[in-house]
């Protein structure tokens, strides 16, 4: 079983509020030197069978027509290495 | 013989009795649908209501979307259908790619539940024939998920279009693009808007107006006299 990452992010001239309200936070709780946050989404999708070129084409699909509304958000798609459980 | 009404209810719509209830006060005949129909009954024109479909999950909108009975909403529509999408229902016609932008969190994260003034930029639509063109309204707008965003090119071919159907007066409460509060389709039958008409059909409740029920008296002139 592999698994593959899909991750969702507003464009970057697409307004994000709720990273805005995360950033002005962090001077309250202490943390300095953070000039900006952006907040997005990560799937984690188990595929069962190999993640072939056809697998990830098909990965690929799903995420411009579901995970992501391309109208606002970008996404990028990438395997995820998993470590063998050791014995 | 009046003309038949489709109403649909997905699981987290809120506003399907009161959209049904607005229909019936205009004179037609509101149908309850299902989320689950692959069918639309053969009604005349269909209203998909406010709420938080599927919970809003993923985003407002894109589970709904994928309903079985978007499948011959989105066919129909495209062939001619009247379709009205209010709050929920427009971000659902939003994902479904038959009204183009799209809607973010409010800029400033509230939930707001107000009265709003809103123009009618177009009053030739299907669903806005019995207003004119201009006419100042006042109906209710709840919601967080309400900032109407779309590229330039897209809001340059709106307003060039005359597809801007509706736009926040006095106050723009959510940060949307040039003020949009609803937009149509080229052809002029779909029309998605985020403040809610139907809760602005009878004096005693909502705005104490019935600046909402037009939505419905047009489109049932339309089916009518068709």
């Amino acid at each position: 079983m592999a698994r593959v990452v899909v991750d969702v992010m507003l464009k970057p001239e697409i307004l994000d509020p709720q990273g805005q309200a995360v950033q002005r936070a962090l001077p309250r709780l202490g943390f300095d030197g953070i000039s900006d946050v952006r907040q997005g989404k990560r799937f984690e999708l188990e595929v069962d069978g190999p993640v072939d070129e056809a697998a990830l084409a098909r990965i690929h699909d799903l995420a411009e027509s579901f995970l992501a509304n391309t109208v606002i958000e970008d996404f990028t798609v990438r395997v995820e290495e998993v470590a063998e459980a050791v014995k | 013989m009046t003309a038949r009404i489709g109403v649909v209810t997905f699981p987290g719509s809120l506003d399907d009795r009161d959209t049904q209830r607005a229909i019936r006060l205009a004179g037609a005949e509101p149908v309850a649908l299902w989320h689950k129909d692959k069918d639309l009954k053969q009604v005349d024109a269909v209203v998909l209501c406010g709420g938080f479909s599927y919970g809003d999950y993923l985003r407002a909108g894109a589970i709904a979307r994928f309903s079985p009975v978007m499948e011959p909403l989105i066919e129909q529509a495209k062939a001619g259908l009247p379709v009205l999408g209010i709050c929920n229902g427009f971000q659902i016609l939003t994902e479904a790619h038959l009204l183009p932008g799209t809607m973010l969190r409010n800029n400033h994260l509230h939930f707001i539940c107000r009265d709003q003034k809103l123009r009618v930029e177009n009053a030739e639509t299907a669903w806005t024939s019995d207003y004119t063109a201009g006419q100042e309204i006042h109906i209710p707008l709840k919601n967080i998920d309400g900032q109407y965003v779309a590229d330039q090119r897209t809001l340059d071919t709106l307003e060039s279009e005359g597809r801007v159907a509706f736009r926040y007066l006095d106050v723009n409460p959510n940060g949307s693009n040039n003020d949009i509060a609803g937009v149509a389709n080229e052809a002029g039958n779909v029309v998605g808007l985020m403040p809610h008409p139907e809760h602005a059909v009878e004096p005693l409740v909502g705005t104490g107006r019935t600046d909402g029920l037009p939505f419905f008296t047009s489109i049932l002139k339309k089916l009518v006299n068709a």
